[in-house]
């Protein structure tokens, strides 16, 4: 089963953690969690579960079509939104349960001081295609 | 199988010339370099090897078209008399492939392909992007390039900029685009007496003399001036000048060539206190009346920062958009340079919000921090 950690730059349950931005936290720990990240991501490579991750920029725009012979209307971005996505990593794992104990694995990532950011990461299964043998 | 690739252009040169048209022969081609790759002997012949599989292969898709759609074609299977220059060919095959009617990723597909003899699933692992869509940008770009002939004259400065993003990408995959990129410059700088082409590939060799020490533990960036130096290939520096120098004897100065140039003198300093600025400087300067490009105004400020020191760099970024990538970053060193390491902190933190790698952004992200640090 594939499941998607999908980490927000806003929005979600209130922090536990009330940790500062990354560019007032120590060159240290700043090189710290970036390795946690990394050996995370490496050690699922191990064992078969890593899919994909990917990191979004803060500013986009939404857009929707407007009708035939007129180009699509954009709104934002917002400097302000409620919930922003930063990026998400894709595992493929045997149980909904190894998924949520991977994503609080990933939410240990130390921050300011070393301690874990504690982060809220959202866990979304993915729907499967269809199988050949349903019953 | 290095060997086997190096064939690919030679062999489209050949089918070609015998009457297929350019994407036919480019496909039957690939189907043979698949097929060699997956054999477990190498046949003795490699070259008359792939021709034969190619050319049969390409009978075999004519012969099946012309059944299908009951139509007369004009394929004689004689090869004509008479020799070509095979080199010729290969010159033409890069102008095709990198035909300016072509979006940048379909040349550079096409060129990877064609040129290259990479398969498309190496192409398509490089780029990240599904097999099946590389196979449709490849066969979109043929046929957009259908119609143009094979003798029309080439558009060098598009097949430079072409190289130039395949050795910018880098790696991924299980191919390094890098080294790819210098291979297929190296010999586009055999084929034409082009002072530019040679002066793109000394750009990439001086550069990717550097590669080990561009990087450090976990992937994160390092910058030119604390790089380790000791790491960067001396032979590779030394071939970069020598084809640089002799380009430049030319007298027929271009953009890449004033790169390299740059590249050269930085290649040139045992440490970052022993660079000529001023000499780069007088390069940004032809550079910029070559190009007239924001870009190369913006990165010539940090060198004036490093001649003239930061006032003057303040000047020379006079007028430029802000809003063009790496400015605040750029802005933040000048800063930095002053000794305002609070507002250096605040534009690196912006400029990391607007980075556009993960790797710049985390290197962004550390400077900010650095100097928070330092002021703490």
């Amino acid at each position: 089963m594939k499941y998607l950690l999908l980490k927000h730059y806003r929005g979600g349950p209130a922090p536990v953690v009330d940790y500062p931005p990354m560019d007032q936290w120590t060159p240290q720990e700043v090189d710290a969690h970036i390795q946690y990240m990394n050996d995370f991501a490496a050690k699922l490579e191990g064992t078969g579960e890593y899919v994909d991750s990917q990191a979004l920029t803060p500013e986009g725009a939404f857009v929707r079509y407007d009708g035939a012979g007129r180009p699509p209307v954009t709104d934002g971005p917002f400097a302000e939104t409620k919930d922003l996505i930063a990026g998400w990593m894709i595992i493929d794992v045997e149980s909904w349960d190894r998924a949520v104990e991977l994503a609080g694995e990933l939410s240990a990532a130390p921050g300011a001081g070393g301690r874990p950011i504690h982060e809220w990461l959202e866990v979304r299964p993915f729907l499967t295609g269809c199988h050949t043998v349903t019953e | 199988m290095t060997g086997l690739r190096e064939l690919v252009p030679a062999v489209i040169g050949v089918l070609v010339r015998r009457g297929a048209d350019f994407a036919s022969a480019e496909d039957a081609v690939q189907d043979a370099l698949i097929r060699a790759l997956e054999a477990e002997n190498q046949p003795r012949d490699l070259k008359a090897w792939l021709i034969s599989v190619a050319w049969h292969r390409f009978l075999d898709t004519v012969r099946a078209d012309s059944a299908r759609r009951d139509r007369e074609l004009a394929v004689d299977a004689q090869p004509p008399g008479g020799p070509v220059p095979a080199t010729d060919d290969t010159l033409r095959l890069y102008f095709r492939c990198a035909h300016p009617s072509l979006p940048p990723a379909a040349a550079v597909a096409l060129t990877l392909r064609a040129v290259g003899g990479l398969t498309t699933k190496q192409i398509a692992s490089a780029y990240l992007v599904p097999e099946a869509t590389m196979a449709q940008r490849i066969s979109r770009a043929k046929r957009r390039i259908a119609g143009a002939g094979l003798g029309e004259p080439g558009d060098l400065p598009t097949v430079l900029r072409v190289l130039y993003l395949v050795f910018n990408e880098g790696y991924g995959g299980e191919v390094d685009l890098a080294a790819e990129a210098i291979r297929l410059t190296r010999q586009l700088a055999g084929l034409t007496d082009e002072p530019e082409a040679a002066g793109l590939l000394a750009l990439m060799l001086l550069h990717h003399a550097r590669r080990a020490s561009r990087t450090g533990p976990g992937g994160r960036l390092i910058p030119l001036s604390t790089q380790d130096r000791n790491r960067w290939d001396t032979g590779l520096i030394a071939e970069g000048v020598t084809i640089l120098r002799t380009a430049l004897a030319r007298d027929r100065l271009g953009e890449y060539q004033a790169q390299a140039a740059i590249a050269a003198l930085h290649a040139d300093a045992r440490t970052v206190a022993e660079t000529d600025w001023v000499q780069i400087v007088e390069w940004y300067d032809e550079l910029l009346r070559l190009t007239g490009s924001p870009i190369v105004r913006l990165n010539r400020a940090v060198a004036v920062c490093e001649a003239d020191g930061p006032q003057a760099a303040f000047a020379a970024l006079d007028g430029l958009d802000p809003t063009l990538p790496r400015y605040p970053a750029v802005l933040a060193y000048l800063y930095e340079r002053t000794g305002n390491r609070t507002q250096a902190a605040d534009l690196y933190a912006a400029a990391a919000h607007a980075a556009t790698s993960v790797q710049e952004r985390d290197h962004l992200t550390r400077e900010a921090a650095r100097l928070r640090q330092l002021d703490a």
